[in-house]
């Protein structure tokens, strides 16, 4: 299996072909990839929230979340910002070139304990990748769940990634509440902070869930929003990001205290973000 | 104290058959010995063993073990990338390392940096994932140590949980006797590298080296554990002041990390010549700004306060939490080197002197 490969290799990537790319905004394209080896194809599988290591061969790797659902298996997709040598790199890749991937890694949304209850997604600009991945995982058992109700902002209309899906996304039941940050013509949406739209829904925290990912200046206003609404540490979820090389907790870059971002997250409860140290 | 390891077999080489014992020994492994550098005599580090050479178990090596399980770079793969064959796009071709594992055997070091070792075997061996690239070497490497011949005014093994007699992570320890060594075998490994090697000791031989081995370990009783002043790592995080005060004259040059043998921060970097290129490992620090410098522009360990703080917390926090054991073996070579006397040893018992706690 996929994890055996990743255990007895930890550092060699497969590769796989990039079958399409979207553009997201200016700074972002979302890229489908596929395994080159269809052995590969047949065996590999996934939780929500875990990550890959993409590589662009000469130039480096990088850590990205697989924002597909493991419950659609025809591609395996990576929203990339372009903000670095690697990113950059990769947004110079047309359909058709091979990079290497190494997944999955790390941990991921406690999914099963997420069945019968309501569900909060906060989303900011390219926050939404790992909420998206989650997001259509519950949408793929849509009766599985109450009330799902997403919150996604970003700076202008342009910035939103996965507009394309908003539609579907509504079609499927999802409480879609989009947000910019200031008003612009033709915008028919809310307009505001992310945090101020929380304040202003005001979703009831019984039996709910809240995942946030997004800057961090969003989710440090977000998770006291939270707070404010009743919502316990237990009841949240995010994700953090690092600089990262080895991905198996040992080249030393990735660990805020003892907790080493690439194998014991991305994913952390309010709870085990409130554990610890504060070097965030 | 840890649990000793206990011997399997012992054995007697003299003096004068100890230039012979190597000679045999480099006939079963690269075997890499203390000798002095030829143009600074005092001045001792780890080489491979040359017949005739002269070697020095007496003075510490400069620069620690690691490299010989852990080199300073070594490659993890090669590609290539070609135009497809089949379409206009670009094909990488990935091909494996090639290079086999050496058998190597470490003759004479001191117990501090065989222990070294058995803290890069938790990190490295005990995953949660195993590097197949170190684990290919240990699992062909064997550590002849030697009891300390003496520590200095930097060493601090005793204040570490370990003492300069220390059978751990060593395969073979060699205790100096009147006329030579006694050799204990403490794995099997170990009893199967000294099989036919040298005689059995004589039983004054064997009580010699044992009076020996009891008085070095003892020697260290007195040194005052650092355990204690440890645990206030967690409560000092966040002083700040306290981090910068104690870490205002560090220069961030790492020679601390690299001289270490339980430093094991790493980078991974890809070069390429032209078409094809290798995936490199190499040593990195995490005493350096860059390394944890994000591409967004964010720092989680901006200046010299927090990263020393985290070389403390990993060393006596973090990895005591894991795995039950200080990442340091205290053989003080980061004291010794230091171009600005840095002293981590000062830092960890200031940590819980006083209650105080700087705003």
């Amino acid at each position: 299996m996929t994890r055996t490969w990743l255990k007895d290799q930890p550092y060699r990537p497969h590769m796989a072909v990039i079958r399409d790319i979207i553009e997201e905004t200016p700074a972002i394209r979302t890229f489908r990839l596929t395994w080159k080896d269809p052995a590969v194809s047949a065996t590999f599988s996934f939780q929500p929230g875990q990550v890959g290591q993409i590589s662009v061969f000469g130039v480096g790797e990088s850590t990205f979340v697989i924002n597909s659902p493991p419950t659609r298996r025809e591609y395996l997709q990576f929203s990339i910002m372009r903000t670095g040598e690697v990113t950059r790199a990769l947004h110079q890749l047309n359909v058709g070139d091979t990079v290497g991937v190494r997944a999955p890694l790390g941990n991921s949304f406690p999914y099963a304990t997420m069945k019968g209850r309501d569900i909060l997604f906060i989303g900011g600009g390219i926050g939404m990748a790992p909420l998206r991945t989650l997001l259509l995982t519950m949408i793929d058992n849509r009766a599985d769940f109450g009330e799902i109700m997403v919150i996604y902002g970003a700076r202008t209309p342009e910035d939103l990634c996965y507009r394309y899906e908003f539609d579907a996304w509504r079609a499927a039941g999802v409480n879609l509440v989009l947000t910019v940050d200031r008003e612009v013509p033709g915008w028919t949406e809310r307009v505001g902070f992310v945090p101020t739209i929380l304040a202003e829904e005001a979703p009831n925290p019984y039996n709910r869930v809240a995942i946030t990912c997004g800057p961090p200046i969003m989710i440090k206003f977000v998770l006291a929003g939270l707070k404010e609404l009743g919502y316990e540490d237990e009841q949240i979820y995010t994700t953090l990001e690092r600089r990262m090389k080895c991905g198996i907790g040992l080249c030393g870059r990735c660990n805020i205290g003892g907790t080493y971002v690439c194998v014991d997250g991305p994913v952390f409860s309010g709870k085990a973000l409130r554990a610890m140290p504060p070097e965030l | 104290m840890e649990r000793e390891t206990a011997m399997k077999s012992a054995s007697f080489v003299s003096h004068a058959d100890l230039p012979g014992l190597l000679v045999r020994l480099a006939e079963k492994a690269e075997l890499w010995v203390p000798a002095p550098e030829d143009t600074a005599p005092h001045r001792v580090t780890f080489k491979p063993f040359q017949a005739g050479m002269a070697i020095d178990v007496q003075r510490l090596p400069v620069s620690s073990a690691k490299k010989l399980l852990f080199p300073q770079g070594e490659e993890l793969l090669r590609f290539r990338t070609d135009k497809s064959a089949s379409d206009a796009a670009m094909e990488t071709v990935l091909s494996e390392k090639t290079t086999e594992a050496r058998p190597t055997i470490l003759f004479g070091c001191r117990p501090c940096d065989a222990r070294g070792f058995v803290v890069f075997d938790r990190a490295f061996l005990q995953g949660p994932s195993v590097d197949p690239y170190y684990k290919a070497r240990r699992d062909i490497n064997l550590v002849v140590s030697m009891v300390c011949p003496g520590p200095d005014a930097a060493c601090f093994c005793g204040a570490v949980g370990s003492h300069p007699a220390d059978t751990q992570g060593s395969d073979v320890q060699m205790i100096p006797v009147s006329g030579g060594f006694v050799l204990h075998a403490l794995t099997d490994k170990g009893q199967e590298l000294m099989e036919n090697l040298a005689s059995a000791p004589s039983q004054a031989q064997e009580q010699e080296a044992r009076q020996v081995w009891e008085s070095v370990r003892r020697s260290v009783e007195n040194v005052a554990s650092l355990k204690d002043s440890a645990r206030h790592f967690p409560k000092r995080f966040a002083d700040t002041a306290f981090w910068r005060f104690h870490t205002e004259r560090c220069l961030s040059c790492g020679v601390c990390t690299f001289l270490c043998p339980t430093c094991y921060c790493f980078t991974i970097t890809d070069e390429t010549d032209g078409v094809q290129g290798q995936r490199l490992r190499s040593w990195d620090a995490c005493m350096f700004h860059h390394f944890t410098q994000e591409a967004s522009g964010h720092n989680p360990r901006p200046t010299k306060a927090e990263r020393f703080r985290n070389r403390v917390g990993h060393k006596f926090s973090y990895f005591l939490e894991k795995h039950g054991q200080f990442a340091c073996c205290g053989c003080g070579r980061c004291l010794r080197h230091c171009p600005v006397s840095m002293d981590i040893r000062a830092i960890v018992q200031a940590m819980g002197e006083t209650e105080e706690v700087h705003d």
